[in-house]
């Protein structure tokens, strides 16, 4: 909470310094700030299916996340827009179920932990060519993981300017600390295995009219590497005890759809559907809708729903009903078969003269949102973002 | 064969609105609804940790719906 305080202050701090003013119409050719958003979020969720424990006990875990993101413009002599994102996450979580890592433990070092997430985004537009050039490069370390990623895309426009094709690729390449279970640790367990993520995600985006604007999504995602998590156990029919096993490679396929929709003066619709296949044999639906009702041009409220459904992978069973003949198993719920519900709603302000009268931050938005799944867990998540432009 | 039939189904649906509302150029001023802020597509800032959360807590993460790397979501 001390550190959400603290870096507000030092946002006012900023802004009210003295702001360098571009008064004519020519675009800076000065790198100047666009925006910064700043999204906190407090999560908590409570189940009884934890991986740690064999797919039994407790899945309690809290996690405090802040995010600070500074977009910064200059446009280059052949009037390119030179757009940089600057990102900085902090996550703080405590886990009910990574304590029982040591199941002797009540407070083990594995209880809690913080995660650090940088990222840095580049990209350039070409505004009469109607392309876009892209890259960024981004990192995470929590204690037990290390992950390195890059990207880089491009984007175009139709000659008419009312469609968009985007093709990106991304690639992850993380280490996992092997910490067992306490109970299977043989010597020393201070090794690393290493996982590679690589996705090639395509989009079109289309206007149908004035009111209307529709995106397809599809993606290729290759894993490859430790796939597995270290201190998972899963409990066999004769009640030994064993590290998770899964394949090293798994190949994704997630398609998706989004439609949304200016209704009237007030109403805004906004839907999403996605399907998703991978080789593990877990097939999934995923829609959504958020309906935005804008009480006046400065006040939105916007409920929302989720629904989700899963088939579970082919190598998931629950607690002591794999055998020694399974090649692979896990009893991780996050893989069994089940559907969600989330659902909440959003109030958001953007006044004119902007906010607690500082004219820069010009928006804040709350968000709530309660999430159930049809395996018991339950979760909660409350989210603030402020925008100072 | 049953998800081919749902996703042929989806695929028609999406056509047929698609094609019922039709393709015109719109004018820069004639984008205010377009442009505002809820109108946006993809995901909104707020949705962040939400996106996280939702792909930790679920098989089915990929690149365009949260994350695909960049941390672990093991507990």
């Amino acid at each position: 909470m001390k550190k959400i305080i603290i870096s507000v202050i030092a946002l006012f701090g900023i802004f009210n310094a003295k702001a360098q003013e571009n008064t004519n119409n020519e675009p800076s050719k000065k790198l100047s700030l666009d925006e910064i958003n700043l999204v906190s979020s407090y999560y908590k969720q409570d189940g009884n299916n934890s991986a740690v424990t064999g797919g039994v006990g407790t899945e309690k875990l809290t996690d405090i996340s802040n995010t600070i993101d500074v977009t910064m413009v200059k446009y280059d002599k052949k009037l390119r827009k030179n757009k940089f994102d600057f990102s900085v996450g902090i996550d703080h979580y405590t886990s009910a179920s990574s304590d029982m890592v040591d199941l002797k433990a009540n407070s083990s070092a594995s209880r809690s932990d913080n995660r650090i997430y940088p990222t840095l985004n580049w990209s350039r537009e070409n505004e009469n060519k109607g392309t876009t050039l892209m890259a960024g490069v981004s990192f995470s370390s929590e204690y037990d993981y290390q992950s390195y990623g890059a990207n880089i895309g491009f984007a175009k426009k139709t000659p008419d300017k009312m469609g968009e094709f985007t093709a990106k690729f991304q690639a992850y390449l993380d280490q996992v600390k092997l910490i067992a279970p306490i109970e299977l640790r043989t010597g020393d367990n201070n090794g690393t295995s290493g996982r590679n993520t690589f996705a090639l995600s395509l989009s079109y985006s289309q206007i149908i009219n004035q009111n209307f604007q529709v995106e397809f999504l599809a993606d290729g995602i290759q894993q490859t590497g430790y796939l597995s998590l270290p201190f998972h156990r899963v409990y066999f029919t004769d009640n030994s005890v064993h590290q998770e096993a899964l394949p090293d490679k798994r190949f994704k396929i997630p398609l998706g759809v989004r439609a949304n929709y200016f209704l009237g003066d007030k109403f805004i619709v906004r839907a999403y559907y996605r399907y998703y296949t991978d080789d593990w044999g877990l097939k999934s639906n995923t829609f959504s809708l958020e309906t935005p009702v804008k009480i006046s041009p400065f006040l939105s409220v916007s409920p929302f729903y989720r629904y989700y459904s899963q088939t579970a992978a082919k190598y998931f069973a629950p607690y002591q009903q794999h055998t020694a003949f399974d090649d692979f198993y896990t009893s991780n719920y996050d893989l069994s078969k089940f559907d969600s519900h989330f659902y909440g709603a959003g109030i958001r302000i953007s006044p004119k003269n902007g906010l607690f009268g500082v004219e820069r931050l010009n928006m804040l938005e709350i968000r709530y949102g309660h999430y159930t799944k049809s395996v018991g867990m339950k979760s909660d998540i409350i989210s603030l973002n402020l925008r100072f432009k | 064969m049953k998800n081919f039939i749902k996703i042929k189904t989806a695929i028609c649906f999406l056509v047929t609105i698609t094609s019922v509302q039709s393709c015109t150029t719109i004018k820069e001023y004639e984008k205010n609804k377009l442009n505002d802020a809820e109108m946006a597509l993809g995901n909104r800032t707020i949705e962040k940790t939400e996106l996280s959360f939702q792909s930790y807590r679920e098989g089915s993460s990929g690149a365009n719906a949260g994350k695909v790397g960049g941390g672990c979501g093991c507990n």
